[in-house]
């Protein structure tokens, strides 16, 4: 479903992400781990199109979004859950799920897949009027996956979603992440919590400094020696 | 109380015309974080425009009005696509600088082709002032406030329940979350930039009926009262810059009567400078906290 292949990216003179290469297959979930400034946002930012890159290929169901201009690519099917959340804040909760939508235009299929993300998020529901802005952390992490909901992603990208939530938070956000995979979104997870997303993920990477050290199936990780002492503290 | 109150009216007519040049000013600056600097002299644009297809064309005024919200959305949108779009990546200051340029450029071209001495505006409805109350209300005064009043309305309306308004308030918030929800950012910011010069080619129009004299230099002065209005109510901020227009019109014109004409700039500006030492972010601002 998405292939990159040799992915290079400079920020200035800065090179960032060194031969970059991972692919996700339809149906799966797909981890990229590693520490902080390992590359891991910089590599969905550039398949997202949000910065150019400086070389090698990226593949979205075959076709090359090298130079896809990023408000094209969720109408293909490619949508981000961005770090941060970044929901609309001075947008209610319901127009922040339009939003998500914005480049859809059939209606009814529209409010299914509303009624859809309240079955996923009810607080959502209860909040539907009131300012994004308002929400607590936890709950913008929610919104933000039901907006990208709203456009009927193939690939979605998730980016740090457990990031500052509380361990309780995150085992929920990551079952809601595992339910929309069953449900036959494919998903493509960055995460700095290694346990959490080794755990969840059929397949992971691991990152260094811009470049791919190790990959495997999220289980064989888990056990790796090296990986336990650098992220999963022993 | 009859002075106060047609004061009070005044004050409402060149408080609502800022108002709309404001607007101006504050949509492009919540979407793309620039002090449009060539935005008052679009206004000298719209008179000229009027004033050339008024008197020399001989058109009709509502067409005459037409042409010249059509030629002001058409310069605002080749200034943002030639002068700001390729500099959207580069530092800000280097925008700020470039929209300077624009302005100087346009002022002094309509110097080159107009010539420096100001034109007359004609005269366009001879009906004869409204009395309410012993209250004397010209035509203009009341025709301009109750346009300026229904324009208002409908963008808040667009803004509001419109998919481009929506996309507008959007990329104005988040420039990047907006695109990755499919939001064809380059697009919306010259939407905004043309409903701006849309409602500044009115407010133009509007003026030169209450201030009968067009020249290069014209726009400079309601430009730069607008610009302020528009940071008296919070940059950025739709509302806001309604506000902000029709307080400085009401305070400058209740200056000029109750205390002194040649103070009322004066006064105005130390509106601002209290409202920006009290409230940095102006009288609609809301200090954004964000939660992580």
């Amino acid at each position: 479903m998405l292939n990159v292949k040799n992915l290079n990216l400079h920020y200035g003179a800065i090179h960032t992400l060194k031969d970059i290469s991972f692919d996700v297959k339809p149906g799966e979930i797909v981890s990229l781990i590693g520490a902080n400034g390992a590359g891991k946002s910089s590599i969905l930012n550039a398949v997202s199109g949000l910065v150019p890159i400086s070389g090698g290929e990226i593949l979205f169901e075959g076709k090359n979004i090298n130079r896809q201009a990023a408000y094209k690519l969720s109408g293909m099917g490619l949508v981000q859950v961005p770090e941060g959340r970044r929901v609309f804040s001075r947008m209610s909760v319901l127009e922040n799920l339009e939003i998500g939508a914005f480049t859809r235009k059939d209606r009814a299929a529209m409010n299914r897949d509303l009624e859809e993300v309240f079955v996923h998020f009810p607080r959502l529901k209860e909040r539907r009027k009131q300012l994004a802005g308002t929400l607590s952390g936890g709950e913008q992490q929610m919104l933000a996956m039901g907006r990208a909901m709203m456009g009927r992603p193939k690939l979605l990208m998730m980016d740090e979603p457990s990031m500052g939530l509380s361990p309780l938070l995150v085992q929920e956000i990551f079952a809601i992440i595992k339910q929309i995979n069953l449900e036959g979104t494919t998903i493509l997870l960055v995460e700095q919590n290694a346990q959490m997303a080794l755990s969840l993920a059929k397949r992971a990477f691991v990152l260094e400094t811009g470049r791919v050290v190790k990959s495997g199936s999220g289980s064989d990780l888990l056990q790796d020696e090296d990986l336990r002492k650098a992220y999963l503290g022993g | 109380m009859t002075l106060f109150f047609s004061q009070l009216i005044n004050g409402l007519h060149v408080g609502i015309i800022y108002a709309l040049i404001a607007l101006g000013y504050t949509m492009v600056y919540g979407i793309v974080k620039l002090i449009n600097f060539a935005h008052g002299d679009i206004i000298m644009v719209g008179a000229y425009t009027a004033v050339i297809t008024l008197v020399s064309l001989n058109v009709p005024p509502v067409v005459a009005l037409l042409l010249t919200i059509l030629v002001c959305v058409i310069f605002g949108v080749t200034i943002e696509r030639v002068a700001y779009k390729p500099l959207r990546s580069s530092p800000r200051i280097s925008s700020l600088i470039t929209a300077i340029g624009v302005s100087m450029l346009l002022q002094n071209t309509a110097l080159l082709v107009f010539g420096a001495a100001s034109r007359p505006f004609p005269t366009i409805f001879s009906i004869p002032p409204l009395r309410f109350a012993g209250i004397q209300i010209s035509f203009v005064t009341a025709l301009t406030i109750v346009v300026s009043l229904v324009l208002m309305l409908l963008l808040q309306t667009f803004i509001k329940t419109s998919k481009a308004g929506k996309a507008m308030r959007a990329a104005s918030e988040d420039y990047n979350t907006a695109q990755l929800m499919g939001i064809n950012v380059n697009n919306t910011i010259t939407l905004t930039f043309a409903i701006g010069c849309a409602l500044a080619g009115i407010g133009a129009f509007l003026y030169v009926m209450a201030y009968p004299a067009v020249s290069p230099t014209m726009g400079s002065l309601p430009g730069l009262k607008a610009f302020i209005a528009a940071v008296l109510g919070g940059i950025g901020i739709i509302p806001g810059a309604m506000l902000g227009g029709v307080v400085m019109g009401i305070a400058e014109s209740l200056t000029k009567a109750y205390i002194s004409t040649q103070l009322s700039d004066a006064v105005v500006y130390g509106i601002l400078i209290v409202v920006l030492l009290v409230k940095p972010t102006g009288l609609l601002g809301k200090q954004t906290r964000e939660k992580v």
